[in-house]
């Protein structure tokens, strides 16, 4: 009965939402926005990556405010599963037996190449799809794969909060220089240089190298409390 | 052709979503939605938007499949059908 | 059957209409927390799959400069902007969650909702002084049950 109950409220619900959707331009919407982004983005910003420029030059409040999100979620957990705080049940985990020939040896080889990838996918990511987000979570899973080899593998907790702090703060900082120099907070600074060359687009390689850094230490945190 | 593509893949998608609530096993849930996630990204290359195809198989099929096995396994739920298990 | 170029649209709108559905039956019918998560994480996923979908535009391409000419429109930036952040944001929610299920466990023992309410119940009424709220259905001291007639006739 109760089963019933909940496949008719799903049925009822997709339909309803279906009939809204029917309403909606869908696949010729009018972009006014998006298309002044699209017109106007090359030339103010020279980025060839247009969703990096909006993500960090035109709309880049949110991601600050995206990265506090980030930042209060982290250390909640952080604080909820610090040791200090537990009632010392280490009974319900069984101890970490060694890890395997293929496992230690599969990290060991991964570890450098995972690194190169999520620092190149962060330091192109005006240029091509990526960006600090995605090679940040690619920089978290570097260590947390030589961490799932080997426990004494991953950076201190105070390294890693440390850098995490220091990048937000960088990201702070740049916007805060460009109020400095009296524009508005998180206008773009330096030369803005040619299309589609690595050094070009002004601040915003040092802004995504900002929040990969950060992004990744905070989940190699994230994963290093879950597993320990 | 790109339309049978999409109906296959939405299709493949939306029967692993209603895996997730019906598997038993958590870790075969969380499996499923990993799943979810890995043809999620693929219907996003389909729509022209690589950033979030990259962001959602990284995320989603990657890292979110990490951290709810880790906290399973902190909570002892982890049921693989092996002897150990059984006895417990 | 040939499906024309609109069918397209209406197919990833069933399926990001058919997951936030989904996601929302879970969400209602779960009884374990963990289940709870996924069916959230479902739900935002289909409703990340919508945004998406209200960027796009017919056969238009990414909106990634790569030196050639532009001839093909593009799709609107904005919403994968948004999606963005809002596949991160998800990520960060479900590993919360799965830190605070782990300290339910520890202190109550139990990760299925129904138990838990009536646990949490009982331990507020008792830190605040008053008496936990009894149904009406529930049996008065003293009172007895008509005892059925196969259990009567085999004791």
């Amino acid at each position: 009965m109760h089963k019933l109950a909940s496949l008719l409220f799903a049925v009822g619900l997709a339909a309803l939402l279906m009939a809204l959707a029917a309403h909606l331009p869908l696949g010729a919407t009018p972009m006014a926005i998006g298309q002044a982004s699209l017109d106007r983005g090359p030339g103010e910003i020279a980025s060839a990556n247009i969703v990096t420029s909006v993500v960090l030059a035109y709309r880049g409040i949110d991601t600050m405010c995206e990265l506090a999100i980030l930042f209060a979620a982290a250390s909640i957990a952080g604080m909820v599963l610090s040791p200090t705080t537990r009632s010392g049940n280490h009974a319900e985990t069984k101890p970490r037996a060694p890890a395997g020939l293929v496992l230690r040896a599969g990290s060991d080889l991964l570890f450098p190449l995972l690194l190169t990838v999520g620092f190149y996918i962060v330091a192109h990511g005006h240029l091509t799809p990526g960006g600090g987000f995605q090679g940040g979570v690619v920089l978290a899973a570097a260590f947390f794969v030589s961490f799932l080899a080997r426990a004494d593998r991953l950076p201190k907790p105070a390294a890693l909060i440390l850098m995490e702090g220091l990048a937000g703060a960088a990201f702070i900082g740049i916007g805060l220089a460009a109020m400095l120099d009296g524009g508005p907070f998180l206008r773009l600074l330096l030369d803005k240089g040619v299309l589609g060359q690595l050094v070009s687009a002004g601040s915003l390689p040092l802004l995504y190298l900002a929040v990969g850094l950060k992004v990744g230490a905070e989940l190699a945190d994230l994963l290093a409390h879950l597993a320990e | 052709m790109i339309a049978w593509i999409t109906l296959l893949l939405v299709a493949l998608m939306l029967g692993a979503a209603v895996l997730v609530l019906l598997f038993e096993n958590l870790i075969a849930a969380i499996a499923a939605s990993s799943v979810v996630s890995l043809l999620l990204s693929l219907l996003y290359v389909l729509l022209a938007a690589p950033d979030v195809a990259l962001t959602e198989a990284a995320v989603g099929a990657g890292l979110s499949g990490a951290v709810l096995a880790l906290g399973l396994r902190r909570l002892g739920l982890i049921d693989l059908g092996t002897k150990e298990d059984r006895r417990a | 059957m040939n499906l024309n170029p609109p069918d397209l649209i209406v197919i990833l709108t069933a399926g990001g209409v058919g997951l936030v559905a989904i996601g929302a039956v879970g969400l209602a019918v779960s009884r374990h927390l963990l289940r709870l998560v996924l069916a959230l994480g479902i739900a935002e996923s289909g409703g990340n799959l919508l945004l998406v979908l209200a960027g796009y535009r017919w056969d238009a391409v990414a909106p990634i400069l790569t030196g050639e000419a532009v001839t093909r429109p593009m799709v609107d930036p904005v919403p994968q902007a948004l999606v963005l952040t809002s596949i991160v944001i998800g990520v960060g929610v479900q590993a919360l969650a799965v830190a605070l299920m782990i300290r339910i466990k520890e202190a109550y023992g139990t990760l299925d909702i129904r138990e838990l309410k009536a646990r949490v119940e009982l331990d507020i009424c008792g830190e605040a002084g008053i008496t936990p709220p009894q149904s009406s259905d529930s049996p008065r001291p003293g009172q007895t049950f008509p005892v059925p007639v196969t259990v009567r006739e085999s004791a």
